[in-house]
């Protein structure tokens, strides 16, 4: 096989605490517990580490990163180490003095998520009142000379108010924002049956989103992709599997994806027993799904296997029961059907399916 | 877009050029992303500090390089840049 590539993008997930409650999160149900983090020595190590063999950009996210303590020497040895650094936050557990901070210390960018463009919906979704914050730190990131990055997280519940979305990124002048599909995984899957959009509503959004993007071009720079189900191809899984990202999980963890806990019989190392570089390069973890070798039909011939390598393969192990499978979000999967089984919402009945499951630690064992 | 060449370039904001020794290549890194530079590009942005005008960074480069006529590569650049907003201006 080629030459392995060095990692270039490293997302740190330094807790998996949280103020809020998404019902989308994409965090495992089983989420790490406090007392199994990472010390700031073994996330400082993780910081060296990746950066020594490349890494050049870096997420703090969780969880919400703001929660830990240490977040401010992580940042400023991130600054001196080159890393453009990125906080992917709710705006939760920060102030405008804390943002003012994290600027002197060389944080690169803040993005600040939203549930929706009301506080009644928001703080629904965020299951706790956050929205007047949010609009507060929104600000204050701006006032601190970042561009101003939102991302509201779209699924069924919110998605016919795109537009009302993007006007309130306007209103606050935002210089980025990101329409971001829910993925699927972990609370997100557990909670599928109330978040997956129909088609129409999908379609209306994509139709807003291209409109806004004229409409606001040279000011406001909006990303919109449509969400995998409702394409014919899949996604290509953080850019292929083991070739530019990686990320760490609270408990030191090393995930070539940041689902990838999910797989079976996949030996994933902790960066307490062995350095990012051999995980990297050598672990089994990170190359079973380099190269093609271990492809199937139909991607093992198919033209398109160097746009997405196949897909997500913790999609296709959740929905097909096998990880080498096709992404069932391809239309040439032979378990494609799956997918449109579930994309047709007229069969959902909400009001009799298991209530929405809002993400805590208690909540987790409701599901078995 | 034509260029002024009495404008002053700068990085937008947000925007971050660094040399990467692990790629051996200039770079420029800003949210979600990073592009690898060629040659020219990393001397022309390098010098897009928000102090000189296009006509000094065209003279300076034509002085480092010790050519002339790089007026149009420079303003084909920074038409580019600035489509791709890289680089604004005052
Ligand atoms: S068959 Fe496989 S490689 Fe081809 S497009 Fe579908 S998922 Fe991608
Ligand atoms: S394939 Fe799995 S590992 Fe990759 S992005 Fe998707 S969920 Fe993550």
């Amino acid at each position: 096989m080629a030459k392995i590539p060095p990692p270039l993008w490293l997302l740190a997930e330094v807790t998996h605490s949280c103020p809020l409650q998404c019902p989308y999160c994409s965090n495992p149900l089983d989420l790490v517990p406090k007392k199994d983090e990472l010390d700031t020595e073994g996330w400082l190590k993780v910081l060296h580490q990746a950066r020594k063999m490349g890494a050049a950009q870096l997420g703090f996210s969780g969880g919400e990163p703001l929660v830990r303590k240490d977040l401010e020497v992580l940042i400023a040895e991130a600054r001196k180490l080159g890393y453009y650094s990125n906080l992917i936050t709710s705006g939760v557990g920060m102030d405008a003095a804390r943002v003012e901070k994290f600027r002197e210390l060389g944080l690169d960018h803040i993005q600040v998520s939203f549930q929706a463009d009301d506080a009644t919906l928001n703080d629904y979704l965020a299951g706790t009142n956050a929205f007047q914050h949010k609009l507060e730190m929104a600000r204050a990131v701006k006032a601190s000379g970042y561009p101003m990055v939102l991302c509201f997280v779209i699924h069924r519940q919110n998605t016919d108010r795109v537009a009302q979305m993007l006007d309130l990124a306007a209103e606050l002048q935002a210089d980025y924002v990101e329409l971001a599909t829910t993925q699927f995984e972990g609370w997100a899957l557990a909670n599928r049956d109330h978040l997956l959009p129909s088609l129409d509503q999908v379609r209306e959004a994509e139709r807003i989103a291209h409109a806004c993007q004229e409409t606001y071009k040279g000011k406001m720079k909006i990303y919109y992709v449509v969400p995998d189900y409702y394409e014919k191809r899949p996604k290509a899984c953080v850019a292929g599997w083991g070739r530019v990202f990686l990320a760490v999980a609270p408990d030191g963890l090393v995930l070539p994806c940041h689902s990838a806990r999910s797989l079976p019989n996949l030996e994933l190392h902790n960066v307490r027993d062995h350095d990012l570089e051999w995980i990297w390069y050598e672990s089994k973890a990170f190359n079973y799904f380099r190269g093609e070798d271990w492809m199937k039909e139909p991607c093992r011939t198919c033209d398109e296997r160097e746009k997405d390598f196949g897909g997500c393969h913790c999609q296709a192990f959740k929905l097909t029961g096998d990880p080498t499978n096709a992404d069932p979000t391809c239309a040439k999967s032979p378990h494609h059907h799956l997918i449109e089984q579930a994309i047709d919402t007229t069969r959902l009945n909400p009001s009799n399916s298991k209530p929405l499951l809002f993400r805590k630690r208690q909540n987790n064992t409701n599901l078995s | 877009m034509s260029v002024d060449f009495k404008a002053v370039p700068r990085l937008a904001t947000g925007y971050r050029f660094q040399w990467e020794e692990a790629q051996q290549n200039h770079v420029l890194l800003y949210p979600e992303g990073m592009v690898q530079l060629s040659d020219t590009a990393a001397a022309v942005l390098s010098l897009c500090d928000g102090k000189r005008t296009v006509e000094a960074i065209v003279a300076e480069l034509e002085e480092d390089y010790e050519t002339e006529g790089l007026d149009e590569d420079v303003t084909q650049f920074l038409t580019e840049a600035e489509a791709q907003g890289w680089v604004k201006y005052g």
